[in-house]
């Protein structure tokens, strides 16, 4: 789409990444209802939340880091150390999952804030810095137990069986509410705090944004501190749909994670992008799963592939955009 | 400018003495080098065995950090030239015992290596041509890359009955394992192509301002996507020789977690990640640190789960002692603040 088609259409140049990425998701739904009958039942949809609540939660949190201009990539490892240590701990120790599920959440902020001061105090690179803390935290995994430990706690297993009916026999599973409600979170926090102002001012220049007085540290330990967080609810998200903790969950997430939000719209140098449009990432990469399953020849990793061929186009696409902004 | 030099490698020599010890000091045979059948034996030669490929992708590696760029797509590079390699050669058991080859081996070992120069080519082509952040630009490779691997291997674990092939990864040359004399043979050939010619002093100028360099005359952006195209190339040949080590390309495991390790040797050899400062030769021992302490790890008896946790301390330590904030405040703990 080009820039002169936007204005036509009366949209403003940051919102064109978003209509892509609305209009491809369309396409996409489009392409699956006409090749699968059966494609356009509501409860393929509702499926789309149920089966990627735990991707909306992780890439919500990476949405804010890169909205930074940072990146978080211990995501993946530290939501496979949730359900570890949720398993452990309520199955191994026999704590009360009162007692877990808020100590879990805490840590999760915890190592995410610990590694944004890392990143903030001494200067050093997002990347690197949560790269070491991927290891740490799949490590730590391994540390527990290399086998996956089953869930039977009655809390968990009745949460993870819990369905809200939508009536006509379709429903949300607990994790797909937990999500709804995170972006529900994440899109106030983002257009209607002062964090958020502040999360899209450092993106634009953080050299401003410190000398317009504003909390440029603080707040950057603690958007890694809100993605550590999102990793370990989507943790407990994915303990609920797994029913189980094991170190080899969520290998690879993060990388899924920071593919929704490209595909998403959102600009990996910072400042520019909406929640909203990451949440139409991951029914992007959902839907791409999805038709993948109802073909049924096709192999599993033809999924990877499509991933990286639109991560490839929505990142040449975006540096099309910024020469034509600066060529104007 | 020497002395520089000599300081660079420290620390990197001290951390892989001190891993020797110890394990000298658990295991008194831990030194010991024997010779049997004309081949040297022991646990040193299958350290220096072992850390080859990571040898050779760090080597790579080191020269796109030099350039201030980064390559996190070697892992599926390895997996993609493994497949091609297993896809081409092949090979079957015939019913007499005898093994042929799909392909002659020279192609297949040109054929895939041409296709891992290709993706570090691809990964230039987005960094220079396209103008795309390091990062990005490899990670599209890295998400496609194994894909594209399980294609080539139709998803299956590809096993070569070729014996001649597994001499890449197995075989012997002097005495001494094969992988070991062509990872050094690379590394040699590397650091003198670098320091007899300008093209060292070019990578650094890029590194440590492009545009300084743009203006001063060095064509930055050919060599930028040289250095991926070869980046690419060393992990294609480490691909080549973990394949062969095993006999088998299996696509999703191949090079699992190579980027990182390959980055974590650049780090210990002293390279700075904000790129300009190199150094091969310590490269080359961050990756013999990195084997060394897995094979310490096993030694000790300590379960080897906790290898990721280990390597994770030796970054942020490494990481904090680059950090200038970092020493900043190391040295205001130790000395007195001076008066303004």
């Amino acid at each position: 789409m080009s820039a002169a088609a936007a204005r036509l259409a009366g949209l403003d140049r940051r919102l064109v990444p978003l209509a892509a990425s609305v209009a491809l998701f369309l396409a996409m739904v489009a392409y699956g209802a006409f090749s699968y009958p059966a494609f356009l039942s509501p409860q393929v949809f509702l499926n789309l939340a149920i089966d990627n609540a735990f991707l909306f939660i992780v890439a919500i949190g990476m949405t804010f880091v890169i909205l930074t201009g940072g990146i978080d990539l211990s995501v993946g490892s530290l939501l496979a150390l949730t359900t570890m240590c949720a398993a452990a701990l309520v199955e191994k120790a026999g704590w009360s999952p009162w007692l877990v599920v808020p100590l879990l959440l805490a840590g999760g902020a915890a190592f995410g804030a610990a590694q944004g001061f890392l990143i903030h105090r001494y200067r050093l690179q997002p990347f690197i810095v949560t790269l070491a803390g991927m290891f740490v935290a799949r490590g730590l995994c391994y540390l527990i137990d290399t086998e996956s430990i089953p869930i039977r706690n009655a809390v968990f297993t009745e949460l993870a069986n819990y369905r809200l009916p939508l009536g006509g026999g379709h429903s949300l599973s607990s994790g797909a509410l937990i999500a709804l409600l995170t972006v529900a979170a994440a899109l106030w926090i983002a257009h209607s705090t002062r964090f958020g102002r502040t999360v899209y001012a450092i993106g634009g220049n953080a050299k401003s944004a410190q000398l317009m007085g504003l909390p440029v540290g603080g707040t950057l330990v603690r958007v890694y501190a809100l993605s550590g967080f999102c990793a370990a609810l989507a943790g407990l998200v994915m303990t609920l749909y797994m029913l189980s903790g094991y170190s080899l969950h969520a290998t690879g997430l993060e990388l899924d994670a920071i593919a929704a939000v490209v595909i998403g719209g959102t600009l990996l140098s910072g400042g520019v992008g909406y929640v909203a449009g990451t949440c139409v990432g991951v029914l992007i990469l959902g839907v791409i799963q999805t038709l993948v399953i109802f073909n049924g020849t096709l192999s599993s990793w033809w999924t990877r592939i499509v991933v990286g061929i639109l991560l490839f186009a929505f990142c040449v696409s975006q540096k099309l955009l910024e020469r034509g902004a600066e060529s104007r | 400018m020497k002395r520089l030099a000599s300081h660079a490698l420290f620390w990197p020599v001290i951390t892989l003495l001190a891993l020797i010890a110890l394990n000298t000091a658990v295991n008194p045979g831990f030194l010991a080098v024997s010779l049997r059948d004309g081949h040297l034996y022991g646990n040193l030669v299958d350290i220096l065995n072992r850390a080859a490929p990571l040898a050779l992708v760090s080597a790579g590696m080191t020269l796109v950090i030099a350039a201030r760029g980064l390559d996190i797509s070697v892992g599926a590079v390895v997996a993609i030239t493994a497949a091609m390699a297993a896809l081409l050669i092949g090979g079957s058991l015939n019913l007499d015992g005898e093994t042929t080859s799909r392909f002659p081996m020279w192609f297949a070992l040109v054929a895939a290596l041409g296709v891992a120069t290709l993706c570090g080519l691809w990964n230039g082509a987005l960094v220079v041509g396209v103008g795309m952040q390091p990062i990005i630009a490899t990670l599209i490779l890295m998400v496609a890359g194994r894909g594209i691997a399980q294609l080539i291997t139709g998803g299956q674990i590809l096993t070569i009955y070729y014996p001649p092939y597994s001499y890449l990864g197995n075989g012997y040359l002097l005495g001494l394992p094969f992988a070991a004399v062509l990872a050094t043979l690379v590394i040699v050939a590397l650091h003198a192509l670098l320091s007899l010619t300008p093209l060292g002093l070019f990578i650094r100028a890029i590194g440590i301002n492009p545009v300084a360099a743009r203006i001063a005359g060095v064509r930055s952006r050919p060599i930028t996507v040289a250095l991926y195209a070869f980046c690419g190339l060393t992990a294609g040949l480490a691909g080549l020789i973990i394949s062969s080590n095993v006999k088998s390309a299996d696509a999703n495991n191949a090079g699992q977690l190579l980027e990182l390790d390959a980055i974590l040797a650049v780090t210990l050899g002293g390279t700075a990640l904000t790129g300009g400062r190199f150094s091969l030769a310590g490269t080359a021992l961050g990756a013999l640190i990195i084997q060394t302490l897995t094979s310490t790890i096993y030694s000790l008896g300590v379960p080897p789960e906790v290898n990721l946790v280990f390597r994770a301390a030796l970054i942020f330590i490494v990481m904090l002692l680059q950090s200038a904030e970092f020493r900043a405040t190391v040295r205001r703990l130790v000395t007195r603040p001076e008066r303004a």
